[in-house]
């Protein structure tokens, strides 16, 4: 059986959303000349500015296009659902965003990413733009910790991205902004659990099969299978493993400041997220963490997929004020 | 039966191309569903539609058609199907040259160039559950000598072997690298098409 999704024609999803979004949010967003699939902010690229340019399939909304705004992300090159963005889109998003002092591209690690951004760098070049790359990495269940550098990106962008995004705004050089997204991205951790599968607009079928009654911890935001299946637990419980798991692999002391993110797939409702983050929070207050800041809702998201994912930024004094650096983006504001 | 494969018997190839990921789409997707996104034969009917439209598109050599392929295929798909074959098409597209047509007896010649595409892109080694597994093998039986017709019959079969071969590996690279041994048993969805498409062009060239 076809899943129920309202769309006209799913091989034209990607683009119609495009055109909504720009409807909507004309004032923050606008393609640049001539392009189909990149996005850039209306009065975020300016003279001497790091271009931010991040990007990646759809399927993640508010991941990547969201984040596009003054303060954060200056452009984004949008692929198709699932799937990394062509080079030409990352080179027409960077042109956008370059304000003369180099291009930073951001995006989650993953193989595809990885080969379109690169020819979109080579291609910069071409053109004398100086681009360079951070990948983001937060996602602990996807590598063993010695393997960090394997590692996909997952929800965790979304503070990674802000940190970089600031950096930036604050007219930082990109030797800095670079270091500073690094630092970032090493210091985000996230895991996440499947409750059920999701499905693409051109197939309308589950992308995996997860039986009624069982979760996979650790599943990848494309339905990539996790590291392990197992009976539907209580939501404390699964805030447990995954908060054991993050706390281990952060290392932080007592009286340490942290950001959190309490993430949906999709589906799953503000109810269950608010019922896993009480539970955050008694873990982190457990062991001595202070919250600094908190979100809760879709941020990144796999369609309709149902589940959650739970992220923790370990702050230290240069993130911390990048993290409260405001920003406007058509689905995300700070201060 | 001509001895020389033109710049017309490169739109047909195409078009048998087209033809054979509407019909592998679902299944594609399906095979792609157990390790890994689901997303497999959506791309590749994709990205040969626009490689097929940008060929039909094209008046000139068969260079100037293969590269507006792998640039079609390209910009339709991204994802990592989309700079592999884009990067295949351009080596095929060089081997090829700037001439109308070239003699059938090198045609595998060009499969050999895009699996060495596919490698310098993908930087993949063959044994890492990859779209590679079926292109190395075919491209290593493209060098052999004899009649065209028994080579293209090998160089169809090493890929459609190697596919196969895929079930017994772990993934080492792609996204299917993070299941480790859970991808056992299963082939990899990219050397399964890679198969399709050098069979395709294997009897594409045999005329």
């Amino acid at each position: 059986m076809l899943t129920q999704k309202l769309i006209n024609d799913g091989d034209a999803a990607v683009d119609e959303m495009l055109e909504g979004v720009l409807a909507a949010h004309g004032d923050i967003l606008r393609r640049p000349e001539g392009s189909r699939r990149a996005v850039v902010a209306t009065d975020g690229p300016r003279e001497g500015k790091v271009g931010l340019v991040i990007g990646g399939g759809s399927g993640h909304e508010p991941t990547f296009l969201g984040f596009v705004g003054r303060g954060l992300a200056d452009a984004c090159a949008i692929g198709n659902v699932f799937a990394s963005p062509p080079p030409q889109p990352a080179v027409e998003a960077a042109m956008a965003a370059n304000g003369g002092a180099g291009v930073l591209f951001m995006y989650g690690n993953y193989a595809g990413d990885v080969m379109n951004f690169d020819m979109a760098s080579e291609m910069l070049e071409m053109e004398g733009i100086e681009a360079r790359t951070v990948l983001t990495t937060d996602d602990i269940a996807s590598a063993p910790r010695d393997q960090r550098d394997r590692r996909r990106g997952v929800a965790g962008n979304v503070f990674i991205f802000k940190a970089a995004g600031a950096a930036a705004d604050l007219m930082k050089p990109l030797d800095e902004v670079e270091r500073l997204a690094r630092h970032a991205n090493a210091r985000t951790f996230t895991m996440g659990v499947a409750l059920s599968a999701c499905s693409l607009p051109q197939t309308r079928r589950p992308n995996f099969d997860l039986p009624a009654g069982e979760m996979e911890i650790g599943m990848g935001i494309h339905g990539e299978p996790g590291v392990r299946r197992g009976p539907l637990r209580p939501a404390d419980e699964v805030a447990d493993e995954i908060m054991d798991a993050i706390l281990e692999e952060m290392g932080a002391s007592r009286g340490d400041r942290v950001a959190v993110l309490v993430n949906s797939l999709g589906s799953t409702p503000l109810m269950e997220l608010y019922i896993l983050y009480r539970r955050v929070a008694d873990r982190l207050a457990d062991a001595g963490l202070a919250i600094h800041k908190a979100l809760v809702g879709p941020y990144c998201t796999s369609l309709e997929m149902a589940g959650a994912s739970i992220t923790v930024m370990h702050l230290d004094d240069e993130l911390l004020p990048l993290i409260d650096h405001p920003c406007r983006c058509a689905m995300f504001r700070e201060g | 039966m001509t001895t020389e494969f033109s710049t017309s018997d490169l739109d047909h190839l195409f078009d048998a191309l087209v033809t054979r990921m509407e019909a592998e789409r679902d299944a594609l997707c399906r095979l792609d569903g157990v390790i890994g996104d689901a997303d497999h034969g959506v791309a590749m009917l994709q990205g040969m539609s626009a490689a097929r439209d940008a060929v039909r598109a094209t008046n000139g050599t068969l260079q100037d058609k293969l590269n507006a392929a792998a640039k079609g295929f390209l910009n339709a798909v991204g994802a990592s199907s989309g700079p592999l074959y884009a990067t295949g098409f351009m080596r095929a597209a060089k081997a090829a040259g700037p001439r109308q047509a070239m003699p059938r007896k090198d045609t595998p010649l060009l499969i050999a160039a895009m699996a060495e595409g596919i490698a310098h892109r993908g930087k993949a080694m063959p044994g890492q559950k990859t779209m590679l597994d079926a292109w190395a093998p075919a491209a290593e039986a493209a060098g052999g000598d004899g009649p065209l017709t028994d080579r293209l019959d090998r160089v169809a079969a090493a890929a459609r072997k190697g596919a196969e071969a895929t079930a017994g590996m772990v993934a080492s690279l792609g996204r299917a690298a993070r299941l480790g041994e859970r991808s056992l048993g299963h082939p990899d969805p990219g050397a399964v098409s890679a198969a399709m498409i050098v069979e395709e062009m294997a009897r594409a060239f045999r005329g």
